[in-house]
């Protein structure tokens, strides 16, 4: 059987809340990363309060929610992390993640965490849709779900204001046989 | 014209009023039991629910209400004898970027095609629009609700995104459309 949680490039994890909580805190002091990942005004939380999320988050596993740690293969360094939220009812997963290291930034870390975030959602969580919104003024990001396999649904216009200037986020999604299709196509 | 006589909550043959504690919770539990409309304004499973739930669950709307302050909720009642219709609802309003979702329900099937709906929907964008200052608003709408579609067209909406399979009902896979409505474009269309 396949190594769900191995890529190319990472590795998925679940870190202790202390380590979480104090990478999180050092993530959210960079809003140029927050606001690449958020719609909402950045924020900073003290240490002990994020700690408390991350221990409240560990002692209720969700059925619905499923987070990873996200660590390198070649450093082994926690460089982001990777959540999805699942509708059990519709059989749909969304996705969000964030790389909270700069310099991992542009160098496929992303694309190899989507990758394997799509195999744990089609084949261990097995659903038949997975989705994902993006910001417009985010395009690294949109090509790399492009490469993954993703394919743009449509665009709400004009719904988030930064900067004073509204933009349109984008929404995304790939279907479970499209999915399948690619691993075929890979495989020959 | 700066107009602040013409009345936010009455149109034509209806008006939005506050919850009923006494009265509401029996009338919402019966519409609860016809899975059709459960389903038209529901993705979560329908299930029937007894007057007691609904009760409970003005409560945590209340509270939520007043907690989050991301949401309003209005009951729509005839004109004539204040009797429940319906609910209307903007609801995940963000108020940084100026948005948040609407949600309007007809509960009884005899209440239905008689124009409720979209003056529902008329007073709905009023508020959005000239009283919380709305940017822009949307509506989830399933492909089988088709009737929900051309209400939204007729106020100009316009279907922005195709979830494409995200839904499944019946055996089906069905596409969820999501629709939006700038407040520039309300206010310089024709009155619905």
């Amino acid at each position: 059987m396949k190594d769900l949680f191995r890529g190319e490039l990472v590795r998925f994890t679940m870190e202790e809340p202390e380590m979480r909580a104090k990478a999180e805190v050092r993530w959210a002091r960079d809003t140029e990363f927050h606001r690449l990942a958020s719609g909402y005004p950045a924020q900073l939380s003290s240490e002990k309060k994020t700690r408390e999320w991350f221990e409240k988050q560990a002692e209720g596993l969700k059925p619905e929610r499923y987070s990873f740690c996200v660590r390198t293969l070649a450093e082994d360094k926690y460089i982001g992390f990777l959540g999805l939220w699942v509708d059990l009812t519709h059989s749909e997963a969304w996705v969000g993640l964030g790389i909270g290291e700069r310099e991992f930034w542009s160098h496929g870390y992303g694309t190899d965490m989507m990758k394997l975030c799509l195999q744990y959602a089609f084949t261990e969580l097995c659903v038949e849709r997975v989705s994902l919104g993006v910001h417009e003024y985010n395009p690294r990001a949109v090509r790399s779900y492009e490469k993954c396999g993703f394919r743009l649904e449509g665009r709400t216009r004009k719904d988030v204001l930064r900067e004073g200037r509204y933009t349109d986020s984008l929404w995304m999604g790939i279907l479970r046989d499209e999915w399948l299709r690619m691993q075929n196509g890979d495989q020959k | 014209m700066f107009d602040i006589q013409t009345q936010l909550f009455e149109d034509q043959d209806i008006r939005f009023g506050p919850i009923d504690h006494e009265k509401d919770p029996e009338i919402e539990a019966r519409w609860t039991h016809d899975s059709e409309f459960m389903r038209l304004m529901e993705t979560s499973p329908a299930r029937p629910m007894s007057a007691a739930m609904v009760k409970k669950q003005y409560e945590k709307l209340e509270k939520q209400v007043e907690e989050d302050k991301n949401l309003y909720h209005f009951m729509i009642r005839a004109k004539a004898d204040d009797r429940l219709i319906g609910k209307a609802s903007i609801y995940w309003i963000e108020w940084t970027n100026g948005n948040g979702f609407l949600r309007v329900g007809i509960g009884a099937a005899e209440d239905r095609r008689k124009g409720y709906g979209t003056q529902a929907l008329r007073m709905l964008l009023r508020f959005a629009f000239a009283e919380l200052n709305l940017f822009r608003v949307a509506v989830t709408v399933p492909e089988y609700n088709e009737g929900a579609a051309a209400l939204l067209q007729k106020f100009g909406f316009v279907q922005e995104v195709c979830r494409r399979k995200s839904l499944e009902r019946d055996g089906c896979r069905w596409d969820l459309y999501l629709f939006g409505l700038l407040n520039d474009e309300w206010r310089n269309q024709a009155r619905v």
